[in-house]
């Protein structure tokens, strides 16, 4: 990888211990079941520039950006932020929570309710040790909050008398308040209604020009990684299964998988239209199927993808996707 | 028209308790099978409390018989509350306070107890977001759905049994007869919402409403209830009240739409014509707010500013003090409708009329 990737991951792994108790397995003879939630996930974002990582529920891409996060050490592969293995971040050995900063999807779970705002800001500026200050500290609130939108008369203010847009806002000024260079956003404006969806979604384009910040974006809504991202990959049963530039990916996407997401997706353009929806549901991550994980739902499957799972490779100009039949889909 | 809220007894999982309500105030002014299938004409509901706040604040429409009438708009503007009003679900601290529902041309809004509980289910039904709390966790399916059927057509035991059969094959549930003794909880999502759909065809309803059906579902699954629910109620001649908050899903599946905005309803048509020609300043600014695929801006335009609260609005248009085309003369008046066509928007704004004048 190039020295500009500021976050790379390789063949990053996540699993779980989804078995029943150790009796109820020797009692019913049944072995252990690993539920690998992210499973051998490669992927590298380039400074200022804003990777999507798309899917449907269960599809792990939240536990990858844990895992980027530094909030849960990967079970293989790596995480790479500049020289810094995630995994010592998750176990506390190396501190960069300065430098990488996380927005969640719920703007009423990720407040404390009995904090002034103002304090809930100014926390990761104490927690860090980059405090300063009080004055100092009242000073930078209250710049934060003009750069989310808000008055520094609001740092006074408890969340409940906030609405979602706003507290979303906060969330983003907190996530600022160390000055990152590196933002992981999970689902930001998934809880918001559609106008103050694109609200927020404009103040984080803006922020990033502004400090050229780097993101991490996760979300469902194609129309909104359409918005946001320069790269996109798509998830589906751990793994991902197409890598390419924005455009690539919704002008011609490799994909079966992708191009059923696509067609599925909802959109006010499409009057009457007939979605073409996809056949059957996400299969159980625990007892993923054999093969190709797609291939129960995939139009275009043939015994190879029932027998052998493909990896993901390259099908040049810079994009990648695991489909034994890529190439001849396209 | 009594302005007193209706004191309706509920017991706790919300179905109303057996007293047998008043005779219900009945005015045929339209004959059931000429008419449309639902009138509502300004219709109020209030949250009573130390200062009353009216959530939906006069609210006028028509549904013809298998209609799918979508109502959008932004959490809080009252679109679940007038569902609501229809299932005759509207509880203390709320309260229905003005206006009227019609329903086949029967005054529906007073009814009460035994007669509201026989309406809904066999004439209105109901699909809620969430399938995991719509339906009972400790009850199989196939009892949910037998006791629905029994209570809804008279059927009971073997006949029962196969017409639940039937509905989990109709709304597409792979082995129906093997899936009717499962639990809620051995569902998937999508299935579980199918099984919600299935009960609330039990009744055999002329009306569905259903608040949000798809919202809690992946996109991929989404399309497949969309598609369902349409197929189903073009069959059945099911009208639907599809109240959503996703313009997508309205156009996907709805014949008109309602915009919903701060209580009441500011722009209603064919859903073609309100999406591609929005004439309120709302709509527009909501539909340009959408992000589209293939249509990347750099910048999405946006509506400055929230909705207001309910308790806290301004005079005149709600929406003026967000609008980019407001005069001074927005403020002065809540607006009316601009034409008498099927397409009307409450904009003086828009209004031929008010601008000729």
């Amino acid at each position: 990888m190039t020295a500009s990737q500021l976050m790379v991951a390789e063949r990053l792994s996540r699993h779980f211990d989804a078995s029943p108790s150790w009796l109820a397995r020797k009692l019913a003879g049944t072995p252990r079941r690993i539920l690998k939630a992210v499973d051998e996930v490669s992927f590298a974002i380039p400074e200022g520039a804003t990777l999507a990582l798309v899917g449907e529920s269960g599809c792990g891409k939240s536990t990858a950006a844990r895992c980027v996060a530094g909030l849960l050490a990967p079970s293989s592969g790596t995480a790479r932020y500049r020289d810094t293995d995630m995994r010592e971040v998750a176990k506390g050995r190396a501190g960069l929570r300065r430098e990488v900063q996380m927005i969640f999807q719920d703007p009423y779970g990720s407040l404390n309710p009995r904090l002034r705002v103002g304090r809930t800001i100014a926390d990761p500026l104490v927690a860090l040790g980059i405090a300063g200050s009080r004055v100092e500290r009242r000073e930078r609130v209250g710049q934060l909050l003009r750069e989310v939108g808000l008055s520094p008369a609001d740092a006074e203010k408890f969340p409940h008398e906030f609405s979602g847009g706003q507290r979303q806002r906060i969330a983003i000024a907190r996530a600022l308040a160390s000055k990152p260079a590196f933002v992981i956003c999970d689902e930001p404006t998934s809880a918001l209604d559609v106008s103050i969806q694109a609200q927020i979604l404009n103040l984080m384009r803006d922020l990033q020009d502004q400090h050229g910040l780097t993101y991490l974006f996760i979300s469902h809504n194609l129309a909104v990684v359409d918005h946001m991202a320069d790269r996109v990959a798509v998830m589906y049963l751990g793994r991902i299964v197409e890598n390419a530039t924005r455009e690539q990916l919704f002008s011609a996407p490799a994909h079966p998988y992708t191009r059923q997401l696509i067609a599925a997706s909802p959109s006010a353009g499409a009057i009457g239209k007939r979605h073409e929806p996809m056949r059957g549901e996400v299969p159980n991550p625990a007892n993923p199927p054999a093969g190709c994980s797609f291939h129960p739902r995939c139009p275009a499957a043939t015994n190879i993808c029932r027998s052998e799972r493909p990896e993901l490779r390259s099908l040049g100009d810079a994009r990648e996707a695991a489909c034994h039949h890529a190439e001849a889909l396209a | 028209m009594p302005d007193a809220p209706l004191p309706i007894d509920r017991d706790s999982d919300g179905t109303v308790m057996s007293e047998i309500g008043q005779a219900p105030a009945t005015s045929p002014v339209l004959s059931a099978d000429q008419g449309p299938l639902v009138s509502v004409r300004d219709l109020v509901v209030t949250l009573n409390s130390a200062n009353p706040v009216q959530l939906v604040r006069g609210a006028s429409f028509d549904m013809a018989p298998g209609e799918i009438l979508g109502m959008v708009g932004e959490s809080g503007a009252g679109k679940s509350m007038i569902g609501t009003a229809l299932t005759g679900l509207v509880a203390s601290p709320l309260a229905i306070t003005g206006g009227s529902i019609h329903y086949r041309g029967r005054r529906i809004d007073r009814l009460q107890g035994e007669a509201m509980r026989r309406l809904r289910g066999r004439e209105i039904g109901a699909i809620f977001q969430d399938p995991l709390t719509a339906l009972n966790p400790v009850f199989t399916i196939g009892r949910q759905l037998v006791e629905t059927i029994g209570e809804h057509l008279g059927l009971s035991g073997q006949a029962a049994r196969a017409e639940a059969v039937s509905l989990l094959a109709q709304v597409g549930i792979p082995d129906p007869q093997g899936r009717l003794d499962s639990y809620p909880h051995e569902f998937s999502g999508g299935m579980r919402q199918r099984v919600v759909i299935a009960l609330a065809l039990a009744g055999r309803p002329s009306l569905i409403i259903a608040d949000e059906p798809t919202t809690a579902l992946d996109v991929s699954i989404q399309g497949q209830v969309i598609e369902l629910l349409r197929d189903l109620c073009a069959r059945r001649g099911t009208a639907v009240m599809l109240i959503t908050h996703d313009m997508g899903v309205i156009a996907a599946l709805a014949d008109r739409v309602a915009v919903l905005y701060a209580g009441r309803i500011v722009e209603i048509g064919p859903v073609a014509e309100v999406i591609a020609r929005p004439r309120h300043p709302y709509t527009q600014g909501l539909m340009d707010s959408i992000p589209e695929l293939g249509r990347r801006l750099p910048r999405l335009r946006q509506i400055t500013g929230a909705m207001p609260r309910p308790d806290a609005l301004p005079p005149g248009c709600a929406f003026a003090p967000r609008c980019p085309k407001v005069i001074e003369a927005c403020h002065q008046a809540v607006p009316a409708f601009d034409a008498d066509g099927p397409h009307r928007a409450a904009c003086i704004r828009t209004d031929a009329r008010v601008l000729a004048a």
